[in-house]
């Protein structure tokens, strides 16, 4: 590994902004947040970065480097072409704050609109529940999110077609689907995911499950589970009619 | 002052790890206007990084467990420093509070009928973690954030705490900063609670991110509180050695609580070497009862590895300095050894340990399911903090609380590994309570236009000095880099009267320097301007570090001192405050223990 190397830094604000070059010596090991650390410690004390935990655990990081999406503490010098300049911009699908911090807050808003878990009651007298591990499991994966927001950042619907009041991105059908298939919950989100929260706009390119640093299977385990619900309740010829006289019945 | 934003709470938390969110809750449930500040974004704290579990008698492992054992084993470890009252409400509440988070949604692991799994960690005589993997911290504090979010709590999101207000001997507000713009924020409340974790950044080499600047211990203390038992500082005994850059990252304890084994460079098992003397009746002579013991074994008594975080951090140290170590200065964590054991081993170790497979295979391209890795201590905790009320968590200064890291008393010398989630919901609740309480009991609070002239003076001066900054000379990063050096080589693990005392001068000549420091730029988002005002804080707590260990002339849980390798009976009747004298100097003082009740002296007895 050479010693020293280029980092292309986006410094900037809402308004403007432009890639910097910043050279800072190298060392076995480091990740690409450590080099922003460096040069911020070293020549610009006001390079505005997130981080916190600096071990892929709280999703602080996350930014775009040499043009994919990804967290800054998790990716190592020793995968980059070192001869060519590091390129580090912020998420680009969220509005800057400055450098290379973005207003995500939009995703805290989007979980608000989602129903809250809601448990059955209690199976055992002294108010505990009864849960195999292997109905666990399948929630546990959605459970591992650290709300990076990398999958929302790369996420065409919300990326290149902005549908930000219609669509609630890959990160909240994880969220949705955790509570959906949540072994003692007894909300019904389905007709949410349809009309509120704009499921039909995800089809399926599976980019949110490539760059999730997670590895959890967005697309496949949570997405298109919840597509399948939604096709049962909504779109499903045999079920309507059930419903239509299950309805009559109930009227009568 | 008065074109500065004023927002007024009944209770004001600030801090959202999970004392501060489990704090907001209790107080919304009581009705009254809750604000909740954080320095990141909401769920991003540090109680994402806990890994481990959960300490709670829950006895769904193992039916002996109860919370007389859990309260002797809290004691125990806290080498009968701790608040005992604390001790004892800790280990009789933590049950509900982790039964209650399930009911909010959180998904542990499972026993085989369908219970909260519980796993082994060192100095719990049973199995009492709940845990998910080794990502519990996340499961728990996703499970508060997405509870609270839905209970009208005003969040204020990458908000600074600097200066906290007084009316009278009442606390009454906080002056603020948001990061994003740099504006200031004037709160004003009728009860605080401070939950803002911990002081690792005062040392080089440590588990904790850039937000643990004792901010609540410095608020505290500048606002009048006392603080105590500052001295213990937990030195976890596995972090990450290799590479430099990630030295100091957690290796979680339950990769021992697994059946992970520690070796010297000559594939010793050094822990059986030295077992102190008030866990020998408890610990594993061989290594045959050892690994049945962590196979779930009960007849079992647990292996070496799992005695309390102090002492093996210092075996760990013996070993390297004794020239034993491994190549980068650590000895090593073995869990791949167990695939002598079990036919399917590494897709055992991948399941109970994905985080650490993964954090070693990313950062370190090694497979621990094949590999060793190379460990060594990193400062963790502070066992010392604010002294508070063990019944309601307030501090010495009414209206102001403490729950989780920031306060003092429960966990006394040493902190047993999973006692601090179950610290942060117990106490967390509390303190959320008494807070809701005392802001109904008591009436409005004003808050003086000086002391907020003052507070934006202060904010402001390091954009008005000129000199430092940018590289030429001592910016913020460097002068905090200094203050952690010599933390870390005068404070550290082993101390020495000499040493400490070099340090304590260095740290106070630094608060001149702290002064003097200058930052380019503008407020918005600007870290080299929160890390010059974070100064005060690791200043502050440095301070109270090194006064209370020059103080404690024993050695004891995670307090040693090479000088006095010992511990004196004397040491163990009291403990140390630190509050901020007349005069602005730092006042030591020594305050007694006071006497046990018959009926928890009993149950120390009956677990001895």
């Amino acid at each position: 590994m050479s010693t020293s190397a280029t980092f292309r830094v986006w410094r900037g604000d809402e308004t403007k902004g432009e890639l910097v070059d910043y050279k800072t010596p190298v060392s076995e090991g480091m990740v690409v947040l450590d080099a922003i650390h460096q040069i911020q410690a070293e020549q610009a004390n006001d390079l505005a970065v997130r981080w916190n935990c600096k071990a892929g655990k709280c999703g602080s990081c996350s930014a775009e480097i040499n043009g994919k999406p990804k967290l800054m503490c998790m990716t190592r010098l020793s995968e980059l072409p070192l001869d060519q300049p590091v390129t580090v911009e912020p998420m680009r699908s969220f509005k800057p704050i400055r450098d290379l911090v973005t207003d995500v807050s939009w995703n805290f808003r989007v979980k608000k609109e989602i129903k809250p878990f809601k448990p059955r009651k209690p199976d055992a007298p002294d108010g505990t529940w009864r849960m195999a591990q292997s109905d666990v499991d399948r929630v546990q994966e959605f459970r591992k999110c650290i709300e990076c927001f990398l999958c929302q950042d790369v996420c065409h619907v919300l990326r290149d077609h902005k549908k930000h009041e219609e669509f609630i991105g890959p990160r909240f059908l994880v969220y949705a689907a955790a509570l959906e298939m949540h072994p003692l919950d007894v909300e019904d989100r389905v007709a949410d995911l349809k009309r509120e929260h704009g499921i039909g706009y995800c089809n399926i390119t599976k980019c949110c499950t490539k760059v999730c640093p997670e590895s959890i299977t967005i697309t496949d385990n949570a997405i298109i589970p919840l597509k399948e619900r939604v096709v049962d309740e909504f779109y499903d010829p045999l079920g309507k009619l059930v419903k239509i006289f299950s309805r009559r019945k109930k009227d009568a | 002052m008065s074109e500065l934003e004023t927002i007024d709470h009944d209770v004001l938390v600030i801090g959202a790890g999970g004392a501060g969110l489990r704090a907001a809750i209790a107080a919304a449930a009581e009705n009254v206007k809750v604000g909740l500040v954080c320095k990141s974004l909401l769920g991003k704290a540090h109680t994402v990084m806990a890994e481990g579990g959960m300490a709670a008698s829950l006895g769904n492992v193992d039916d002996r467990d109860n919370w007389r054992v859990h309260f002797a084993d809290t004691m125990r470890g806290g080498q009968y420093l701790n608040n005992w009252r604390m001790a004892e409400l800790h280990a009789k509440e933590a049950p509900d509070r982790v039964r209650e988070l399930e009911a909010w949604g959180a998904l542990f692991d499972r026993t085989p009928d369908g219970r909260i799994l519980q796993r082994n960690f060192g100095g719990h005589r049973y199995p009492r973690l709940a845990h998910v993997g080794d990502r519990t911290g996340l499961e728990m504090i996703r499970t508060l954030q997405d509870h609270a979010v839905y209970l009208g709590i005003d969040v204020h999101m990458e908000c600074t705490v600097v200066a906290l207000f007084k009316d009278g001997d009442r606390v009454s507000g906080a002056f603020a900063y948001d990061r994003e713009r740099g504006r200031f924020k004037v709160f004003r409340a009728k009860a605080i609670v401070l939950a803002t974790g911990g002081i690792g950044r005062a040392f080089s080499i440590t588990s904790n991110s850039w937000e643990y600047t004792g901010d609540g211990q410095s608020l505290a203390y500048h606002a009048g509180a006392a603080l105590q038992d500052m001295e213990f500082v937990q030195f976890h005994p596995t972090g990450m050695v290799w590479p430099p850059s990630v030295k100091g990252i957690l290796v979680t304890e339950g990769v021992r609580g697994e059946g992970g084994i520690l070796t010297n460079k000559n594939g010793r098992r050094f822990m059986f070497d030295d077992i102190p003397e008030n866990y020998r009746s408890q610990t594993a002579d061989n290594e045959e009862e050892g690994w049945r013991y962590t196979q779930g074994d009960k007849n079992a008594r647990r292996p070496p590895e799992l005695l309390t975080r102090d002492h093996v951090a210092r075996c760990i140290m013996r070993e390297v300095r004794e020239g034993r170590g491994s190549p980068h200065g650590g000895v090593y964590l073995d869990i791949a050894w167990i695939k002598a054991r079990l036919p399917n081993a590494a897709e055992h170790i991948k399941k109970k340990l994905p985080s650490m497979y993964h954090q070693f295979k990313q950062l370190a391209d090694i497979d621990i399911t094949t590999t060793p890795m190379e460990v060594g201590p990193t400062t963790h905790y502070v066992m010392g903090g604010i002294r508070v009320d063990g019944d309601s968590q307030m501090s010495t200064v009414p209206g102001l609380f403490a729950a989780g890291e920031c306060a003092a008393g429960l966990h006394g010398a040493n902190r047993l590994g999973g006692n601090s989630l179950s610290d942060l919901l117990v106490f967390g609740k509390r303190a959320g309570e008494y807070a809701a309480k005392f802001s109904k009991e008591r009436g409005a609070v004003t808050i003086d236009n000086g002391a907020v002239d003052d507070a934006s003076r202060f904010a402001l001066a390091p954009f008005e000095r000129s000199g430092s900054g940018n590289g030429s000379g001592d910016g913020p990063y460097q002068i905090q880099h200094k203050l952690q050096g010599i933390m870390q080589d005068g404070v550290g693990i082993v101390r020495r009267d000499a040493e400490m005392r070099k340090a304590l001068d260095a740290v106070l000549a630094m608060e001149q320097e702290a002064q003097r420091v200058s930052v380019p730029g503008n407020r918005e988002y600007n870290p080299g301007w929160h890390t010059a005002l974070d100064l005060r804080n690791l200043l502050t707590i440095s301070e109270a570090i090194a006064r209370a260990a020059i103080d404690r002339k024993e050695s004891r849980g995670g307090h040693f001192r090479d000088d006095y390798p010992d511990k004196d009976p004397t040491f163990g009747t009291f403990n140390t405050t630190l509050s901020k004298a007349a005069d602005g100097s730092m006042h030591l003082e020594r305050i007694p223990i006071p006497p046990m009740p018959a009926e928890l002296k009993a149950v120390i007895e009956e677990n001895k």
